[in-house]
């Protein structure tokens, strides 16, 4: 019960419900009128931020090889690093996904969606005190677009054909048309920097609410407020240190210490003990990231979709969320869409565990002898386990698997991707359109299930540049339903992203976007002393 | 882990370390108890010959050192060539595993061309050979940050840990282990000797989060993490690391006690030392004087190794510890197989096994004069 009030409470103070809902929702509880009165007024009132202070974080993923350059981010502590000194032309909205303005001002589609035109925020200072200009902003995307660019964002920006100004605005030329171009420049590699970064790549110089003070690879980061700042309605706290720690336990052991005041990456497994401290509130955000078991359609034995069929009714998707997850997720569809995404395909039924069916298409699928299933616990926590569990469901069906535990290192290069059934992790991405066009389009890089059909191909394509959103709805509809009832994806679960933080830090925002608040949790939380 | 593996098969198995402790202490007694021992210049004499022979006969000490040297040097290539094969062996190389999940494979062929993975691994090994005699590692590879650089801040934070633990360890175990024959077989012997064996018993992660929970957590006196950087003062830096090295105290304790013990009980049995009881001496000066003297060639041997395990293999504390050393710095760099910084950190720690060995043994042959000219 008393989760439900932190989560009433928690809905008033990040604006979503008003006085007259939570007293509502509040007596259904059993709470006094009076009571509740009062603690409507005690949530409502800390939805005031509170200046100043020191922040603390204590972040797994940190390494001493670590790039300074926001084009080679990739660990979870360069993000929030990232996130603290830069900004991006677009940011999406926590709750809804959509995308809103940051350093772009608006933006305009042409009918086709293959031109776009940004007007771009005027009056903003970088951190050493020169004016942002579209000079920075082009060079900045130039930067990202080149093909002899190590960015990460590389493959985001492969559609953009030409970058221009016109005037004082920028115009954005795609070789198709895409109606998500907006989204996708909330990349957090484009971050914009001083002449796009092609200077000193490394200064990490920006327009974000901190400056850096002190950055070391792999161990330690701080900031100041930066007083130039261009917004109001973030950085509340005076200043900010990212602490490296690659060490679940000790990560636990700084929070319940009082020594960090938050921590990400809380393993499922020890959420219920770190819960019985007064002082740690655990922070759960559902996101797009999901665990799956990846077949190959063009390899035997799983090119017969009785087979695949078979398997994807073998899984048992409820006691996965419990036992892997904690119950910190939810169940999976086999299609790689959640309602966190706008335009999601509503009413496709819950596929759910039937050994009888799933043994009625193995016998249809004329396969006998064991199924290899290869796996490692880098492939997503406690990958292993999940493929155990499903060895067990699968037998009651009467499929053999054989579970393969292969070595970590090297697993993203000899095992995903390359051998035909294993199992793996995606991080999910802004819209459905790239989370398709990265893995399910036939000439997709990532291609890991290996599904090739140009049906699905067309009406992707035909989707990314449909303007109407009832029609586009309805294509990710059937998208959804081919890679659901064809495809070679076993999709489980999707994970919650799972971090705490002392009763101290208020106003964290539950970003579906991404891990920690999509990266700004230090830009927008205060602390409450 | 190899030098602890190396270092448990001494003190548990028996009184007798290594071959040239084991030389040592003989030849010790042996003078002692009047056996004839004089037979090395007479041989160099009948031999005769070059200017090196010469050299070894009238500065044996320097002789020895300059040839452990020379072998220490082509020691270090052996390792830098293995190292390189190493890693070239692991599968994925650089530009897969950095780039992880999210390789395409232009941005893969980019940065192969860009660090010159498309050349064989001959000429990468010995255009990276040729800087690092020079004392250039070169850049990493991921952070683009010069090695030399980004070595010197951990090596000097891995330093300062490892002194810290070896200033308290080393006094406390020899002192501790003549505590231990003093009282030989009666409680403080046992309580030493069950005590310190616990302590390397567990795990050195397990004993990091015992002392996290009850020091950090639950009492609060302690600080945690021990994260140490540029703008700390001294004493800021020394209330960090009290967690990891009281850690690291515990895990080395015991091979050191238990080698002194061992090698001064191995004296004691000496005729000498008979004749030094019999003369009426107190049970502490016998150790302290006539004793512990001669058991000082293998407790150095042990305490080379421990100094050495100190520096290179406390990987697993400073990860509990979030501690910024070299382990950590170069399982990091393992891990998306960024060669300058493998082989830089490969070099420095065989560098240091090497040189505290050659250390552990000029000293004791500094405490046996008679090792200087080997049969």
């Amino acid at each position: 019960m008393s989760d439900y009030k932190d989560y009433l409470t928690r809905q008033v103070m990040l604006g979503k419900m008003n006085r007259r809902e939570f007293l509502g929702r509040a007596a259904a509880l059993g709470i006094a009128a009076s009571t509740a009165n009062t603690l409507f007024a005690t949530s409502a009132a800390a939805q005031e931020p509170k200046r100043g202070g020191h922040l603390k974080l204590g972040l797994e993923g940190a390494a001493a090889t670590d790039s300074k350059d926001p084009a080679k981010a990739l660990s979870q502590f360069m993000f929030v690093v990232g996130r603290n000194w830069g900004d991006t032309l677009v940011e999406s909205h926590p709750t809804t996904g959509a995308p809103v303005p940051a350093l772009a001002e608006s933006w305009e589609p042409s009918a086709d969606a293959s031109t776009w035109t940004f007007a771009i925020r005027k009056g903003v200072k970088f951190h050493d005190g020169k004016e942002l200009t579209i000079d920075d902003v082009i060079k900045t995307l130039q930067r990202h677009t080149d093909e002899k660019s190590e960015s990460g964002a590389l493959g985001v920006m492969k559609s953009i054909k030409e970058i221009k100004a016109d005037g004082d605005k920028l115009v954005l030329t795609l070789t198709e048309g895409n109606a998500d171009l907006p989204l996708l420049l909330s990349d957090y590699h484009l971050i914009i920097q001083p002449n796009g970064g092609l200077d000193n790549p490394d200064a990490m110089i920006g327009t974000g609410p901190y400056t850096v003070t002190s950055f070391e690879a792999g161990v330690r980061a701080t900031f100041e407020k930066y007083a130039d700042d261009w917004r109001t309605d973030r950085g509340y706290v005076d200043s900010v240190e990212l602490i490296a720690m690659n060490d679940a336990t000790a990560r636990i052991a700084a929070l319940s210490s009082g020594q960090v005041h938050f921590i990400n990456r809380v393993d499922p497994k020890t959420v219920s003990l770190l819960k019985r401290a007064p002082t740690v509130e655990i922070l759960n955000t559902a996101g797009r990231g999901h665990y799956v078991f990846i077949m190959h359609c063009n390899t035997a034995p799983f090119d017969n979709n009785d087979l695949r069929m078979a398997l994807k009714l073998a899984m048992d998707r409820e006691t996965m969320v419990q036992r892997i997850l904690g119950g910190y997720g939810k169940i999976g569809n086999d299609f790689p869409i959640n309602e966190t995404y706008a335009l999601f395909p509503e009413g496709i039924e819950q596929r759910t565990y039937d050994p009888d069916k799933a043994a009625f298409h193995y016998k249809k699928s004329g396969h006998s002898g064991p199924v290899l299933l290869r796996t490692s616990d880098v492939a997503f926590p406690g990958a292993v386990d999940a493929a155990v569990l499903y060895q067990a469901s699968a037998k009651k069906a009467g499929i053999d698997i054989e579970v393969k535990r292969e070595p970590g290192d090297g697993y993203w290069s000899n095992v995903w991707n390359t051998q035909p059934f294993c199992t793996s992790y995606w991080g999910g991405r802004p819209t459905q359109d790239q989370m398709y066009s990265t893995a399910y389009l036939s000439t997709a890089d990532w291609n890991d299930t290996r599904f090739q059909r140009p049906d699905f191909d067309k009406l992707l394509l035909e989707a990314r540049s449909e303007l109407d959103e009832a029609k586009r709805k309805e294509m990710y509809r059937t998208m959804a339903m081919m890679v659901r009832d064809e495809g070679g994806l076993i999709l489980p679960m999707f994970n919650d992203f799972v971090n705490a933080a002392g009763k101290q830090v208020k106003g964290y925002v539950h970003d579906i976007g991404n891990d920690m608040s999509n990266g700004y949790v230090a830009t927008r939380v205060w602390l409450d002393s | 882990m190899a030098g602890q593996l190396m270092m448990e098969s001494g003190p548990i198995a028996g009184p007798v370390p290594t071959d040239g402790a084991a030389r040592n202490v003989d030849a010790r007694s042996a003078d002692i108890s009047g056996m004839p021992a004089k037979s090395t210049p007479a041989v160099s004499a009948e031999i005769g010959g070059t200017f090196w022979r010469r050299f070894v006969f009238r500065r044996p000490l320097l002789a020895l050192i300059l040839k452990r040297l020379g072998l220490s040097v082509g020691l270090l290539f052996a390792v830098s060539l293995m190292i390189f094969g190493g890693v070239e062996a692991l599968p994925g190389d650089f530009a897969t595993t950095y780039l992880g999940q999210s390789a395409t494979p232009q941005a893969v062929e980019n940065i192969r061309q860009d660090l010159g993975l498309d050349r064989p691994w001959s000429e990468r090994y010995l255009s990276w050979l040729g800087g690092a005699v020079t004392g250039d590692f070169g850049t990493s590879w991921a952070s683009k940050q010069s090695v030399s650089e980004q070595i010197g801040n951990r090596l000097g934070n891995s330093l300062f840990l490892a002194f810290f633990a070896a200033l308290v360890s080393v006094p406390l175990a020899v002192g501790l282990g003549m505590l231990a024959v003093q009282f030989r077989n009666r409680m403080p012997d046992k309580i030493i000797n069950v005590i310190s064996l616990a302590a390397i018993s567990l795990p050195e992660f397990f004993i990091g989060y015992l002392l996290i929970m009850f020091f950090a957590v639950e009492w609060g006196v302690a600080t945690f993490p021990a994260t140490v950087y540029d703008s700390m003062d001294f004493g800021e830096r020394l209330s960090a690391i009290a967690l990891p090295v009281a850690t690291l105290v515990l895990v080395v304790l015991a091979h050191m006690m238990r080698m002194t013990r061992a090698a001064i009980l191995n004296v004691m049995s000496s005729a000498y030392i008979e004749t030094a009881e019999l003369k009426g001496l107190s049970t502490f000066r016998v150790i302290a004087r006539h004793a512990a003297p001669n058991a000082v060639a293998p407790v150095i041997n042990v305490i080379a190794l421990n100094l050495a395990y100190l520096v290179v293999g406390v990987v697993v504390v400073e990860v509990v510890f979030v501690y910024p050393g070299m382990g950590q710095y170069m399982v990091d760099a393992v891990t998306v197989r960024d060669m300058p910084v493998v082989q830089a950190c490969g070099l420095i720690f065989a560098a240091f096994y090497i040189f505290l060995n050659m250390a552990a043994d000029i000293l004791a042959i500094l405490a046996n004069p008679r090792l200087r000219h080997p049969r």
